[in-house]
């Protein structure tokens, strides 16, 4: 097993962050939150994954014949991407309220919490 | 008894799910009883739960026992500290919609069910994560109550603020929430296990601690540490409690944040504490450095305010970090001690921000300058708010200088001076207010200076501004006053508290003459600093040399988001001797 996938996880999420930080434009900044996302589902897919593991899936495997990635990782991503859906879209149900109320998106504008 | 534990989380989504499915067609005050009703059932199941907790007291969901020492099930514990946490989320909830009842803002046309069915979500989402066993449950619970309190702070929609404090609160909570699930995956990856127990288990077998533990560490206690705003994540809770309706700020700031307190302590006591985790002196130091820059950034900041919500904002922000000081000494009597703390905090707390939403409603502003003078006639609610205050200081028979007082002598001199200074200045802060708004004393301030949030025209949460007070508005903060010096008055609640932590018989929480003189002296130097504030010339506040602190509060996400990164590599940088050495 590579080291590769962890790495490219680790480098998504804080490229997410750098964009998070940087951003400019709110739609853009909620989409960077979701990059620094994905790279949790990245790190959870590399963990579970087994050098020529079949899926888990046992109608026509011989259970112990072959190897099997990890179900539990698997699981445990669509839960994550469930709870990113959710997370993702009522931010964006308030960006769009912010561009109503506010009349920007540009958070550089928004000044009126302070101090 | 154990069987009951799930109920706790699933008895308020049911009512949650049926106020959503029915809420069109129910009269408001149908749906308001069903909120209630369903609210006050799981608080008395909580409590019938505390009363018979035990360390041991586990229940695995849907019947999957761990075979062999492998577990693939879901664990619920029913400790004393997680069931004690979810009777108190429980009964401030009751709280909250009592207050709530009527009163608030006429909800969006045909749906009377909406705003308590948001609650009951939220109790939900808290009693889950003050229950779970299970690290990746806790992920779930948490991001559940995550979601469900930004659409509160935003459930007004078409205010301004209201909706950007939302998305700065979603934003950067979020982001800490997946910094935590990366350090859950990191921990499965050594251990495959999801369960805080068995996690901790194989990290002993394991051997010492390496850089995956430390990153594991770190990472996992960012969003945990996002929650309970501890400097330097705190910065998003200010703007959502000044744009929260009152009653959310009373849950938010008297149960959620500190719920990310107990995340802390159990995540370390549970998995990182034996000999494959993070060394004892460098947890301690982790904890009491960040403890004591929240603490006073929190309370230096608090001074400053004239907006009442933030104001109270960040004295939750400086007891947050009193608290985290006081579960990093590791030492059981002081973890009963913040226990007591919390409890009797939350009363106190909720209560003050029950008396500011009554100032909100009647005249349309939280800005003590403008408010000047001008509730003299709420006599009732200016004594709640004097005693609200005097609670916060830690006055003698309230819990909270019982707890404070106990964290005091577990934790030695300087911390002592610390607790005193920082509950002081907080609670002068609002005795302050007090002063000025109910009992117009002093010069009027003046001045504008830049950077501040201003409590100006506010819209009122009622439906229109309320003339008489309604009898629930003044009922519930004084019932929760009541309940915050009970918990310092009743002997049988602190032995109780110091068992559900282990402490040893004789070092449960009590009432000592130093406990006693140091309370009253904290009261004394709060009541001292307001009078000094409101006599001394007209403008004193905000001070010069806070400026570049009160500029970090910029309201700009990619700042936070910045000084969240900060946070996690202070964090890692602060635990890492051990690792180096171990």
């Amino acid at each position: 097993m590579s080291v590769l996938p962890y790495l490219i996880a680790g480098w998504i999420f804080l490229v997410g962050c750098y964009g998070l930080a940087t951003s400019r434009h709110l739609v853009h900044a909620v989409g960077c939150l979701t990059v620094c996302q994905s790279s949790t589902y990245v790190l959870l897919l590399a963990v579970g994954y087994r050098d020529g593991g079949t899926a888990p899936v046992f109608s026509d495997v011989t259970p112990g014949s072959r190897p099997l990635v990890d179900p539990v990782v698997q699981a445990l991503t669509l839960t994550d991407v469930v709870v990113g859906a959710t997370v993702t879209a009522l931010l964006l149900a308030l960006v769009i309220q912010v561009a109503k109320r506010h009349g920007t998106v540009d958070p550089d504008e928004l000044s009126e919490l302070r101090g | 008894m154990n069987h009951l534990l799930p109920l706790v989380v699933a008895l308020p989504l049911l009512g949650a799910a049926a106020l959503v499915a029915a809420g069109r067609r129910l009269p408001r005050v149908a749906a308001e009883t069903i909120g209630c009703a369903v609210a006050a059932a799981t608080a008395v199941l909580a409590v019938v739960l505390l009363v018979h907790a035990s360390p041991d007291a586990v229940e695995w969901v849907g019947g999957w026992q761990p075979k062999g020492g492998e577990g693939v099930g879901i664990v619920l514990v029913g400790d004393a500290a997680g069931t004690g946490l979810a009777a108190l989320v429980s009964v401030l909830v009751v709280a909250v919609l009592a207050y709530s009842w009527h009163y608030f803002d006429e909800p969006p046309q045909r749906h009377a069910g909406s705003f308590p069915a948001l609650v009951l979500l939220f109790q939900a989402g808290m009693c889950g994560f003050a229950l779970t066993g299970d690290l990746f449950n806790a992920f779930v619970f948490f991001e559940l109550m995550s979601v469900v309190a930004y659409a509160l702070t935003g459930y007004r929609v078409e205010e301004a603020r209201a909706v950007q404090g939302a998305l700065t609160f979603g934003v950067v909570n979020s982001l800490g929430a997946y910094a935590t699930l990366t350090g859950i995956v990191l921990l499965y990856a050594r251990t495959g296990e999801l369960g805080m127990r068995q996690i901790g288990q194989r990290l002993d077998a394991h051997g010492g601690p390496d850089a995956l533990v430390l990153a594991a560490f770190a990472l996992v206690l960012t969003g945990l540490l996002v929650k309970a705003a501890a400097a330097p994540f705190h910065f998003w809770l200010p703007d959502a409690h000044a744009v929260a309706p009152t009653p959310v700020c009373m849950l938010l700031s008297g149960v959620m944040v500190e719920l990310g307190v107990y995340g802390a302590w159990r995540v370390y006591a549970t998995v990182f504490a034996g000999p494959g985790g993070i060394p004892a002196a460098d947890a301690e130091r982790a904890l009491a450095v960040l403890g004591v820059l929240t603490a006073l950034v929190g309370a230096v900041m608090c001074w400053q305010q004239r907006h009442i919500k933030r104001l109270l904002a960040f004295s939750t922000v400086a007891h947050t970090g009193l608290f985290l000081v006081g579960i990093g000494l590791l030492k059981p009597e002081a973890t009963g001690g913040v226990a007591m703390y919390v409890l009797s905090h939350a009363g106190a707390k909720a209560a003050l921000f029950a008396c500011t939403g009554i100032l909100l409603d009647r005249y349309g502003s939280v800005d003590e300058h403008e408010l000047h003078g001008r509730a003299r006639e709420l006599r009732l609610v200016a004594a709640l708010f004097v005693i609200g205050g005097l609670a916060l200081a830690g006055l003698a028979p309230f819990g909270t200088g019982l707890g404070k007082a106990v964290v005091e002598e577990a934790g030695g001199g300087g911390f002592t001076v610390l607790f005193v200074a920082v509950s002081a200045l907080t609670a002068g802060a609002v005795l302050r207010v007090a002063a000025r708004v109910f009992f117009g004393l002093g010069p009027k301030p003046l001045g504008d200076p830049p950077n501040e949030t201003k409590g100006e025209d506010e819209e009122p949460e009622t439906r229109g501004r309320i003339g008489r007070v309604p009898g629930t508005m003044i009922a519930v903060p004084a019932l929760l006053l009541a309940g915050s010096l009970a918990a310092g008055l009743v002997p049988a609640l602190s032995t109780a508290v110091g068992r559900g932590f282990g402490a040893e018989a004789g070092r449960a929480p009590h009432w000592t003459l130093s406990g006693v003189l140091l309370a009253l002296a904290s009261a004394v130097l709060a009541a001292g600093l307001a009078a000094a504030a409101v006599r001394g010339p007209a403008r004193r506040e905000p001070y010069r040399w806070t400026q570049p602190l009160r500029r970090l509060h910029s309201g700009h996400i990619g700042d936070y988001v910045a000084w969240l990164l900060a946070g996690t590599a202070l964090l890692g940088a602060l635990a890492l001797p051990g690792v180096l050495t171990g």
